[in-house]
């Protein structure tokens, strides 16, 4: 397999939700982005991989409205659309789950989940239906928050991933975007939050999951849309993908020790392998 | 003991929503909400504790050097002279929540009141339309201020300090050549500033509507978390609150009516306060001025339009200042080129400060503008009546507002480590 093989099934998706095409995007004199394209079904889970720097954030935000694309378009529920910045990717139905998460420590965990789309009439807050909403929320998540009067800064890693992907799905979006969700969580915090990627896609949402992790990846993905240097490498569906295929396409070579263990003929029993 | 824990085999039947994690340590009963209580000041979450401890300290310290100073006229002294300058603390308060900083708000208020006078002295206005136009001064500062921060990204401290300077100067240009401006001693803003008191009747029928308004509000929201299946506060503390509320206003109008009562100014100052609390507290956009505060980048990605927020905020402190140099000018019934000076300056920045609001951003009440100017007021009416040199008035605020922003910051490092933000 050579490095720049394109392996784009032909048509990606029937009917996208959203749906991105030749997205350009420049800092200075780095092409972070070239040519991309992106297409996401409802009810479909879409992986994100890449190398660091590949542009996976860097799409990310151009999706969510914080960057603006140089050149391409971004057509939503059939309509060209302008994300001319988070606000209006929200209102458009487009929700994100940033890697940073994107809380305010010294606010609490209703507060969060609501931020810039409080509930309540004429600009007073209605805190009691958001604290009531703010439990709904959580339990279809089963999370494990003592309370939701207390502020972020008195949670752990694991529970403040737990409010960002519930403040997701506060406003109903079309599309949630996770960006490394599981980068920071333990094994039952995250297998929580695959199991939460499977009842958004059960619940007929488009989500795009950005991460580092291969075996989450596999475990939930549809499909996997690889990305490198800024352009889209390969495109597989997750029936005929191995991980050799997936580091192949995301380091761009085919000599790597992935590849040669799979034609060695034992691609999966890694851990405990001793050189020949 | 007091703590109990729900039980976890049906949690849904009786417990509120809120309630039902294992973990949730339970506060029952007046003993849970003192234990509470100490638990959050362990925790670095101290409030207004350690400004309302100072006000005792200073209170019992003058009074056994000189007793009138707890007397009902020293009191009614202390609430006016401190309303003016209050009304502009709870301007810094607003943009210390953001993390941001207004040295010029003496400069503002003194340019708000020359203006107010030199129109109704000099160009025969109606007063009414001068004080629209000195309150219109400082909400343009304000505009000018936010557009300059957020357009150019100039750094507050650099905008203001320039402001300090500039809008001095154009003080000096509105006043001329005689540099000080009598008011029409018949003027209305003098009356109101100076000789307007709530007394007798009046006063107690203000104090039992406050109390019962509080209570109504209270109970009504206890109703409706009931009604939503979460924890509601109970009827006793209800009851135990609204009392307390009732009786330390009751008082507090019987002490001040010994004298001449609640001032119009010191009421104002009140409302202002009040009212600025709710909209921090209970609308969307002080809930955006918290997330500002707390977190630009994520109240940004949140869809909050940050920079409407800081052009607000720096707007509303530019009119509060005004607002608090007009009323300044009628109680000194004047306004000079010294109007608005440095003391102005720092003592509303230190009001706000000693007050509780964090210069870190995020964290602060508008009732730390009421708090911290009545202590700064005390000290200095107190140093007055025990006949203390003004040099030490200084060293003395200075040494004050240094240990408030000591206990601030030491009160953030037991946050971090207890999880409280």
């Amino acid at each position: 397999m050579t490095a720049t093989t394109k392996e784009r099934p032909e048509p990606s998706v029937a009917d996208p939700v959203l749906s991105l095409s030749g997205i350009e995007k420049r800092f200075g004199a780095v092409q972070a982005l070239s040519e991309v394209h992106l297409d996401v079904a409802p009810g479909e889970v879409v992986a994100l991989v890449g190398d660091n720097g590949a542009g996976k954030s860097t799409l990310v935000k151009v999706i969510s409205g914080v960057y603006q694309p140089d050149a391409g378009s971004i057509t939503f529920s059939g309509r060209k659309v302008q994300v001319g910045g988070p606000s209006e990717a929200q209102a458009l139905g487009i929700s994100t789950v940033f890697q940073d998460l994107a809380l305010c420590d010294n606010l609490d965990v209703v507060a969060n989940l609501f931020l810039g789309q409080e509930r309540g009439s004429r600009g007073w807050l209605d805190e009691v239906s958001m604290e009531k909403e703010a439990w709904r929320l959580l339990r279809t998540l089963s999370a494990k928050i003592p309370s939701v009067r207390i502020p972020i800064a008195a949670l752990s890693g694991g529970q403040r991933q737990t409010v960002a992907i519930a403040r997701s799905l506060v406003g109903a979006p079309k599309i949630v975007m996770l960006d490394e969700p599981t980068a920071a969580l333990g094994v039952a915090q995250t297998a929580e939050v695959l199991n939460l990627v499977e009842r958004l896609r059960e619940n007929g949402l488009g989500v795009i999951l950005v991460s580092h992790n291969m075996a989450d990846v596999q475990a939930v993905a549809d499909r996997i849309v690889v990305l490198r240097l800024g352009r889209n490498a390969a495109e597989f569906n997750i029936a005929d993908v191995t991980t050799a295929d997936l580091v192949a396409a995301i380091t761009g070579a085919s000599d790597n020790v992935v590849a040669e263990r799979a034609r060695r003929g034992q691609p999966d029993s890694i851990a405990g392998a001793v050189d020949e | 003991m007091s703590s109990t824990r729900p039980e976890s085999t049906d949690p849904a039947a009786t417990v509120p929503a809120d309630r039902t994690d294992e973990r949730l340590v339970q506060d029952k009963g007046v003993v849970g909400i003192l234990q509470a209580f100490a638990r959050r000041v362990r925790g670095g979450d101290l409030g207004s504790l350690p400004v309302i401890v100072g006000l005792v300290v200073i209170s019992l310290v003058f009074y056994f050097q000189e007793p009138t100073f707890l007397s009902s006229r020293t009191l009614v002294n202390i609430t006016l002279f401190a309303a003016p300058i209050g009304i502009i603390a709870i301007g810094v308060v607003l943009v210390l929540l953001l993390g941001e900083i207004d040295l010029s708000v003496g400069s503002v208020s003194g340019l708000a009141s020359s203006v107010m006078a030199v129109l109704v002295v000099y160009k025969d206005f109606p007063l009414w339309m001068a004080i629209v136009a000195g309150a219109a001064t400082g909400l343009g500062v304000g505009v000018f201020y936010a557009l300059l921060f957020t357009k150019i990204g100039v750094p507050s401290f650099v905008i203001t300090l320039a402001g300090l300077l500039g809008f001095l100067g154009l003080q000096l240009l509105v006043l001329g050549k005689n540099g000080t401006v009598n008011l029409p001693p018949d003027s209305g803003l003098i009356e109101f500033a100076r000789v307007s008191f709530v007394t007798g009747t009046a006063s107690y029928v203000l104090v039992v509507l406050v109390a019962l308004a509080y209570g109504v509000a209270l109970v009504w929201g206890a109703r409706r978390r009931a009604a939503a299946g979460l924890s509601a506060a109970s009827w006793v503390g209800i009851a135990i609150r609204t009392g307390l509320l009732a009786a330390g206003l009751l008082y507090l109008t019987y002490y001040l009516n010994i004298d001449r009562g609640l001032g119009y100014l010191p009421l104002l100052f009140v409302v202002l306060v009040v009212v600025t609390d709710l909209m921090l507290r209970k609308t969307s956009w002080g809930r955006h001025v918290f997330a500002v505060g707390g977190n630009e980048e994520a109240a940004r990605r949140s869809g909050i339009h940050v920079s409407r927020v800081y052009l607000s905020v720096f707007a509303l402190t530019g009119t509060f200042s005004a607002v608090g140099g007009l009323l300044a000018a009628g109680q000194l019934t004047s306004v000079s080129q010294a109007s608005g000076g440095t003391d102005t300056n720092l003592t509303a920045i230190a009001a706000a400060v000693i007050g509780g609001t964090s210069l870190f951003g995020g964290r602060g009440t508008a009732y730390a503008a009421l708090l911290g100017i009545i202590v700064l007021q005390s000290i200095q009416t107190g140093l007055n009546v025990v006949g203390v040199d003004s040099s030490v008035r200084y060293m003395v605020t200075g040494a004050v507002l240094l240990l408030a922003v000591s206990i601030d910051s030491v009160s953030r490092r037991a946050r971090s480590s207890s999880g409280r933000g």
